[in-house]
């Protein structure tokens, strides 16, 4: 049985602020800012928006496209690090809201900007163990910088839904390895407004170590080498990490450029690496093959593996398409931005 | 001041969360907000649910400034009388830049946060609307 | 049997800080007496419109607190609420409780206390007599509303943001001699189009204010009522409803249930709209006196504006509309529907501040919500 994708869907908010806007604000060097993490612009949601409704918008996206009945879902993960509830569920709004269950089992997860692809990777082990038909899978966050930290500039909000299956899959999964370690790069304490990180720490020891290791381990695995495959995806906390990673692996430019949806969108965290699948799964053609790697700090990497199926292409069109949201775009200036956030005390 | 029952929304949820709402099979009159009974119809009336799919037209909208307790963090906001195309009408926030309202403009539902009771309180979600991006 | 009105007192409406929903009530009450020559002890019954005292001051149960505030223990109170409409709906009571044959004499109050309150708590509350779980719930407001009714019928009927200015300028200048009004100042359309906007396209000039205030009445049978020297007959009423939601209606640009009690009110009363010589309207904003002049039959459809523009609902022309102001004068909400009665007994004695002259037939038009209830009273000079 070849489990894999059997819908997909994207959501990015409409909001953008400019990283020469940030840096205006704070007296930073735009020029720097800009070419040290290639982010030109981030995405901001609106007042309105959190990560149930991200969450909730991409997955109507996924069923327009995977053509199931919202009651075959045996299951709903959610992964996040900004959950709108510190105790209740985000899963329990959006299954309800899509018209799943409540013969469903659902759970929220939480590895830093991992766990969209971790919640994926439960759902093709419960449909290839036969618990479940089909399960959703949602990375998706509305990621909080501290005002004048560097992260401001790339924590972003959106989010990519996969409904995962057994039956008339889109692109099949056809390897899996995860690599973790007590690494504390980035943390944020229970009932903390904002992150804190390790700077430079993030680098070598955290996000190259266990990208790295889980894509040689999954190529080990696997027996594909870079040239097997037409795109590569990583966790793009920015826009250098991705391709340095990427090229010391042996990827060509080519095959990594989709990464760089995050300097039209920023850091979407637990969507980043889903979204440039999304966007990747928008253009590609049967036969070709995937590899996407995520990150989340704390730390470890889930490198997986697809291969586009037939399908595919009566899929496509079904729905919004990732880019479609990113050139749907209004720009705001820093104080519409920290009112949207709620970083004004009122 | 703003009614923030728990029990009270949670009722309503599932008409709030996927436009249930309900039709007559005897007049094909659409209902939502859900009625259980067909004015027309009466007791010969025979109403069973109905999922709206929210696609409608703007009849009329305006631009809420002066808040209401509750909502004064998402002032401004637009609200339109949107004619579902199953028939009935339903009042709903219509998101994204006031410059695109106009009446007639299509639309379509977008799933957004509606309320929130204080900031340790419950957050109420439901359906807006969004211009339909082909009108 | 008939039934006239036989005293008027009210309070002024706005702002008024150093007195509670008690003592404006006691005043309005006291001052009807007064005017009637009656004696508490006089009083049989007591009907109080009050909208919504349960969140504007925590009290309910207002029947009998008014009561025993105005020393009248052990008599029968009641209290009557249909939103903006109460206090109409409370002279309805009333009457029927003296037609019915139980009362000779009654009282009827309208009183509202709303200034105890924030601007978003007061606006929430009013907000409250919309549809709760599916208008207020996602930031109606009332403001928003009667918005969407004006946007509606400007685009429907060709009104002009200007012309629609023109029901406040002309309604501002009624209540510039009307010693009770909130607002005593002449403003012009400019004034109007250039105020804050509360919801577009109704700007802060559009729109009634927040007021303190209560209006008392005293109303007796036939028998009763000849002793006086100027009694004012109601000849003819009628009430009618509608969704309370707006968008549960087939119309957006009138108020079928005004148009409904206006019809009985007319049929009741024998007369048509050409033969009332004054009428207050419930202009809680702009576009609602337009739509009033069509919902009752004072304009054809669509047509409002031009009734409006000609001057003839102005002081002086020929069918003068909120002589008094108004609720330019203030809109304490429960008040309201006994206040519009108080002007036409003013006219129809010739004693009003803006006296229409030989006003014989005056007609009042009280609305709750956005038109879920409309009440229309008609009144006469003649008729005992």
């Amino acid at each position: 049985m070849s489990v894999g994708i059997v819908g997909y869907g994207a959501y990015v908010p409409r909001f953008r602020i400019t990283s020469r806007e940030i840096a205006r604000v704070w007296g930073q060097d735009p020029k720097t800012m800009q070419e040290g993490l290639l982010i030109e612009e981030k995405s901001v949601p609106d007042i309105d928006e959190d990560t149930i409704t991200i969450s909730i918008e991409a997955s109507k996206n996924a069923f327009l496209r995977a053509g199931i009945r919202p009651k075959e879902i045996g299951a709903v993960y959610i992964g996040s690090e900004s959950h709108p509830y510190a105790v209740k569920p985000s899963g329990t709004v959006v299954a309800e809201a899509l018209g799943i269950g409540p013969e469903v089992s659902v759970v929220d997860t939480e590895f830093a900007c991992r766990a969209g692809t971790t919640s994926m990777f439960i759902c093709c082990g419960l449909v290839k163990a036969g618990y479940i038909n089909y399960g959703l899978a949602i990375g998706a966050d509305t990621s909080q910088g501290m005002p004048g930290d560097a992260l401001e500039y790339s924590a972003a909000a959106g989010g990519a839904a996969f409904i995962i299956g057994g039956k008339n899959v889109i692109a099949t999964i056809d390897g899996w390895f995860s690599f973790v370690t007590d690494t504390a790069d980035f943390w944020r304490r229970d009932g903390q407004e904002y992150p804190r990180h390790a700077a430079r720490f993030t680098g070598e020891p955290s996000y190259f170590r266990h990208v790295m290791e889980a894509c040689k381990g999954l190529m080990g695995k696997t027996g594909l080498k870079p040239s097997d495959f037409s795109y590569a995806v990583f966790h793009t906390p920015n826009g250098k990490f991705p391709l340095k990673a990427g090229k010391s692996l042996g990827f060509t430019g080519e095959q990594l450029k989709d990464n760089l949806l995050v300097s039209k969108i920023g850091n979407t965290y637990s969507g980043a690496s889903p979204l440039v699948l999304s966007c990747v799964l928008d253009k590609a053609k049967p036969g070709e093959k995937i590899m996407v790697t995520s990150y989340g700090s704390g730390a470890g990497s889930d490198s997986f593996c697809l291969t586009v199926t037939e399908d595919i292409k009566s899929k496509q069109d079904k729905a919004r398409k990732t880019m479609d949201y990113v050139a749907d775009r209004e720009e705001i200036d820093y104080a519409r931005y920290v009112r949207l956030r709620g970083k004004i005390k009122q | 001041m703003h009614t923030s029952s728990v029990p009270l929304y949670w009722r309503l949820q599932k008409s709030k969360y996927g436009l249930f709402g309900t039709k007559c099979l005897s007049c094909n009159t659409h209902f939502y907000p859900p009625k259980p009974l067909c004015s027309e119809c009466r007791r010969k009336g025979r109403v069973v649910e109905h999922q709206f799919s929210g696609k409608g037209k703007i009849l009329t909208f305006t631009i809420i400034r002066t808040a209401p307790e509750g909502f004064e963090k998402q002032a401004p906001y637009a609200i339109g009388i949107i004619e579902l195309d199953e028939g009935a009408k339903i009042a709903g926030q219509i998101v994204g830049p006031f410059e695109r309202l106009a009446t007639g403009k299509r639309v379509r539902p977008v799933f957004r946060k509606i309320y929130e009771d204080s900031d340790d309180g419950i957050i109420h979600y439901g359906m807006k609307f969004v211009i339909d991006g082909k009108s | 049997m008939k039934v006239a009105v036989v005293g008027v007192g009210q309070t002024r409406m706005g702002e008024i800080w150093e007195k509670s929903l008690r003592d404006l009530s006691l005043e309005a009450g006291s001052l009807a007496l007064q005017d009637a020559g009656l004696e508490g002890k006089d009083i049989e019954a007591l009907f109080i419109g009050n909208m919504s005292a349960g969140r504007f001051i925590g009290q309910e149960h207002l029947g009998a607190l008014m009561t025993e505030q105005a020393g009248l223990l052990p008599i029968p109170a009641t209290r009557c609420e249909a939103a903006c409409a109460s206090g109409a709906l409370a002279f309805r009571k009333a009457l029927f409780s003296i037609l019915s044959g139980h009362h000779e004499i009654v009282m009827v109050g309208g009183a509202e206390k709303m200034t105890d309150l924030s601007t978003g708590q007061a606006v929430a509350t009013l907000a409250s007599a919309g549809d709760q779980e599916w208008e207020s719930h996602i930031g109606l407001t009332f403001a928003g509303l009667y918005a969407l009714m004006a946007r509606y019928y400007m685009e429907k009927y060709g009104l002009t943001r200007e012309e629609l200015a023109l029901v406040p300028v002309k309604n501002h200048m009624h209540a510039m001699k009307n010693p009770y009004a909130q607002y005593r100042y002449e403003i012009t359309v400019e004034d109007v189009i250039n105020s804050p906007m509360i919801s577009d396209p109704l700007r802060l000039l559009d729109c009634s204010p927040i007021s303190d205030g209560a209006a008392a009445i005293i109303i007796a049978g036939e028998k009763v009522a000849k002793k006086f020297s100027s009694p004012v007959w109601f000849i003819g009423g009628g009430h009618a409803s509608d969704t309370v939601s707006l968008h549960g209606r087939k119309s957006l640009s009138s108020l079928s249930a005004a148009i409904k009690a206006a019809e009985i009110a007319y049929r009741q009363a024998g007369v048509k709209p050409k033969d009332i010589d004054m009428a207050e309207v419930h202009d809680c904003f702009s576009i609602a006196e337009i739509m009033a002049y069509e919902d009752l039959g004072f304009a054809p459809k669509g047509k409002g504006k031009e009734l409006l523009i000609s001057g003839e609902t102005k002081i002086g022309g020929r069918m003068p509309v909120n002589t008094d102001g108004g609720l330019k004068v203030g809109h304490p909400v429960g008040a309201t529907g006994i206040k519009q009665i108080i002007e036409i007994v003013r006219q129809l004695r010739g004693k009003a501040c803006n006296q229409v002259r030989d006003a014989k037939i005056g007609l009042a038009h009280n609305v709750g919500g956005s038109g879920a209830t409309a009440i229309v009273n008609i009144f006469s000079r003649e008729g005992g």
